[in-house]
């Protein structure tokens, strides 16, 4: 491989100006606009998380009122999950791969790709300006009959602008779905893809099965805050239980968007960097279905504590304990992957390394809440909280990361600095546990969450997480500094600087507009790398 | 020259990204598909909303449900059925090739659509004259049932066909597409995916109102 | 194209028998068939539905991925109906 065999013509030169980027269908190009989209909330939520953190170094509450806390924690959570986390690996590294993966010159639908993206926007926008107009203070989850009666905040924007955004992620799925099933390379069928691809696939069914249940949810919420029906305010005759079934339906699945397309990352960085075709390729395929599958059969043990009837409660967590199962098979097939492998320390690989520990330790402390007897306990303190960080923070970012890494040559056609990225790599991994790990102790220990205000005792442990959310904060800056470095200066990237199999290296770096001058026909097994024409690589 | 270069000059409404025009027809059906599929979740939600309360509210809601008019409801439930019935004639025109029978079918759907309409308005108006529409000025006055109970059940019946309504209007929106594409010749016997994937999302409003008929008109009509 | 392309006198009959089914949904409301009156409500839109869905929607001549896509459909609407009531058909059971 040469590494300096830049293509003259590429789908990032092919076409100048603004137009050229806001009325492109272009999926790569699109890829780049999320990109960018996600990464803007993803600061607006960072800031909100420095305010949160920074209110708890104190037991007193002084930094802010009880009341401007709320808000400070509701729309932190509201633009990290919906405007963050779930486009993140779908929307930013399924939009660009997705097409090159299977070997097309595009996603089925373009424009609607397009569509999605201002979708995301126009969402994203409406949701700023009710923060801007003074803010949401129901938590992310908008529990009734507080947003629909009481609240006396922007609610409606908001449910509005998630709304919105709930579309963009429903015609995604719906592109990603007919994209896999009907385009297909020659040689391509379902046995050979790469396992992104079935992680993405299994996503883009809760996408589309779950999301429209909580969009109808917030628009119930939007007429009865307007109309004062009563559907979900018992003083009405109405059932506020209702609310949370139908609110979790899509939101327990929606965890499974978030962490899916990650651990379809992870699947293919494990298997590059030990020079191993994945142990046990169909079981990981069909666990990923089976994650999609009974992910919408669990949403109950978020209202174990609510009032539900205890014969339901049990089945939700029974059905909770099996939906580990297929995480858990992962897992296992990772780690026998790597036995026997030739592997490389490179930072994609520290990341996936971090997403197995740190997922594994959330999805465990998953199974300790999913425990009826101990959720009485532990259901609204910080031990959830530090649970679902590890998953969403600790899983979910640390594989985007990793693949943004390991995709960024593609994309851009340039190597990022690779001691930088270790470092920064290592700074994150350091600065989450010390962040999160001490909120399992503060919420076993009974610290309530969405309190502002704690008593005394607890203190150490909260300058210690806010301490560690420093040390995040810096190690998420570093990559936006060098990425934005290596565009001019980063060492110009050959088609397959890591020696890997797959379609999207069998182009330039970065792509034609078309993908590829031919279309490919696909013969081998996936992870096959025997059958590449160099053993190593030399990104 | 690629094979899909040629092939584009030669093929017409064939999309540069799609191999062959029975790939492209089988993305679109099966898209248009997918997204009935989200409206199946989308309505379903409500429905699994309707079916809580009305178990929870069950003399409320017979009572509510008797203040609607059944003959109307059925009449209407006709109307729907009847443009659904045009609609299978405007593809089937299109697909035989006959470009004035499918702007007349179309059209036709596209009236029974707005008689639907129409009729619904005149309903929701009727309601509010009678003080049936949930706010301040709800009004219900029968022995033995909470007013509270045949609110909620009002308030289930305007979110419900006013969500319906708007499929309707948004149906309405791409027959009058559909109408001006025929009648530009775009439609033809070789092409006419957007018409058969209108029909599918336009068949899909009638069955939610098939459901919706029996669930609101229909509650406990047996005296 | 190789399209099957449905007569209209198939739809005809169709039609007629989706107003059928209206007029009979519609009488039999009246008629006091205690706790099944909501169960055959629910049988004869079903019914109506199925109608539309295989010959108005063509759905007996589509491919395979599409009516599993379209059972699919109808299966997580039966997660989230049956789910649901687990819930709250089981609430005053004993304990």
């Amino acid at each position: 491989m040469n590494n300096v065999d830049q293509p003259r013509e590429h789908y990032l030169n092919a076409d100048y100006g603004i137009k050229s980027w806001l009325l492109t269908t272009d999926h790569k190009r699109i890829g780049i606009l999320y990109l960018l989209l996600i990464t803007f909330f993803f600061f607006i939520g960072g800031a909100f998380a420095t305010v949160i953190r920074l209110e708890l170094i104190t037991p007193a509450g002084d930094l802010l009122t009880s009341d401007t806390y709320n808000k400070m924690f509701t729309m932190h959570g509201i633009m990290m999950v919906f405007f963050f986390l779930i486009p993140s690996v779908p929307a930013v590294l399924g939009n660009f791969l997705v097409p090159l993966m299977v070997g097309a010159k595009d996603l089925a639908f373009p424009k609607i790709n397009l569509l999605s993206w201002y979708l995301l926007l126009i969402g994203g926008l409406i949701t700023l300006y009710s923060i801007i107009a003074g803010g949401v203070d129901t938590g992310w989850t908008f529990y009734t009959p507080f947003s629909t009666t009481f609240s006396n905040t922007h609610v409606i924007g908001a449910a509005v602008g998630i709304l919105i955004a709930g579309f963009s992620s429903i015609f995604t799925g719906l592109n990603f779905i007919v994209t896999i099933h009907r385009m297909r390379a020659p040689g391509l069928t379902w046995f050979r893809l790469p396992l992104f691809l079935w992680s993405n696939y299994a996503a883009a069914i809760i996408m589309v099965l779950g999301t429209p249940v909580v969009a109808v949810t917030l628009v119930l919420v939007a007429l009865e805050r307007v109309l004062h029906i009563g559907i979900f305010n018992p003083a009405l005759g109405g059932d506020p239980v209702l609310f949370q079934h139908m609110f979790w339906f899509y939101s327990h699945p929606a965890v499974y968007i978030m962490v899916l397309p990650a651990m379809g990352v992870v699947s293919e960085l494990i298997s590059v960097f030990s020079r191993k075709s994945v142990f046990g390729y169909k079981f990981v395929a069909f666990a990923s279905v089976a994650i999609a599958v009974f992910g919408f059969l669990v949403w109950g043990h978020h209202m174990f504590v609510a009032g539900i009837s205890v014969y339901s409660a049990l089945v939700f967590s029974l059905l909770s304990y099996l939906v580990a199962v297929p995480s858990a098979v992962k897992v296992f097939n990772w780690t026998a992957t790597l036995y026997k492998g030739s592997i490389s320390y490179r930072t994609p690989m520290l990341y996936a390394f971090g997403f197995i520990g740190l997922f594994t330790m959330g999805g465990l402390t998953g199974l300790f809440t999913a425990a009826l007897g101990i959720d009485v306990h532990i259901t609204d303190t910080y031990f959830v909280v530090a649970h679902f960080h590890y998953i969403m923070v600790g899983g979910t970012v640390m594989a985007y990361l990793g693949g943004m890494h390991y995709w960024w040559p593609k994309i851009t056609g340039r190597m990022y600095p690779e001691g930088w990225a270790r470092l920064s790599a290592l700074v994150i991994f350091l600065g989450f546990n010390l962040t999160f790990f001490p909120q399992f102790v503060l919420g076993y220990v009974g610290m309530p969450r969405r309190y502002h205000a704690y008593p005394p005792e607890f203190q150490v442990l909260n300058v210690m997480s806010s301490a560690g959310a420093s040390i995040l904060a810096v190690g998420y800056v570093l990559p936006m500094v060098y990425f934005l470095w290596s565009l001019r200066y980063g060492k110009h990237a050959g088609p397959n600087p890591w020696g890997a199999t797959g379609l999207e290296w069998q182009t330039t770096s970065p792509p034609p507009t078309h993908n590829f001058h031919e279309t490919p026909t696909v013969t081998r097994e996936p992870y096959d790398y025997e059958a590449l024409p160099e053993g190593g690589f030399d990104a | 020259m690629t094979h899909n270069e040629s092939s584009v000059l030669q093929v017409p409404n064939l999309q540069s990204h799609f191999g062959d025009m029975a790939q492209q027809k089988e993305s679109a059906s099966f898209g248009m598909w997918l997204f009935l599929v989200t409206e199946i979740m989308f309505f379903g939600g409500v429905f699994c909303a309707y079916l809580v309360a009305r178990l929870q509210h069950f003399t409320g809601f017979a009572a509510g449900s008797n203040h609607l008019d059944v003959v109307v409801g059925a009449i209407n439930t006709a109307v729907l059925l009847t443009s659904s019935f045009t609609m299978v004639m405007a593809v089937h025109s299109a697909q035989v090739g006959r470009r004035r029978s499918i702007i007349f079918f179309l059209i036709l759907t596209l009236l029974f659509g707005s008689a639907f309409l129409g009729i619904k308005g005149y309903e929701w108006h009727d309601h509010w004259e009678k003080h049936e529409v949930p706010g301040p000025a709800f009004h219900f006055d029968e022995p033995n049932i909470a007013a509270s109970n045949a609110q909620l059940f009002f308030s289930f019946y305007f979110a419900m066909t006013g969500l319906h309504a708007l499929h309707m209007v948004i149906g309405a929106g791409l027959l009058i597409w559909m109408i001006i594409k025929a009648y530009g010749g775009g439609i033809t016997a070789d092409y006419h995916s957007p018409v058969e994937n209108v029909g599918l999302y336009w068949h899909f409003v009638d069955i939610v109102w098939i459901f919706l008929f029996p669930l609101l008109y229909l509650i406990s009509r047996k005296h | 194209m190789s399209e099957k392309i449905t007569s209209p006198a198939t739809f005809i009959v169709i039609f007629a028998a989706l107003l059928m089914l209206t007029g009979l949904t519609t009488g039999i409301a009246y008629v006091d068939l205690g706790v099944f009156n909501p169960v055959v409500a629910l049988a004869i839109a079903c019914t109506k539905a199925v109608l539309v869905v295989l010959f108005f929607m063509e759905l007996r001549h589509s491919s395979r991925v599409t009516k599993i896509t379209v059972g699919a459909g109808l299966f997580w609407f039966a997660i989230l109906i049956a789910l649901t009531l687990s819930d709250y058909l089981t609430r005053w059971w004993p304990t």
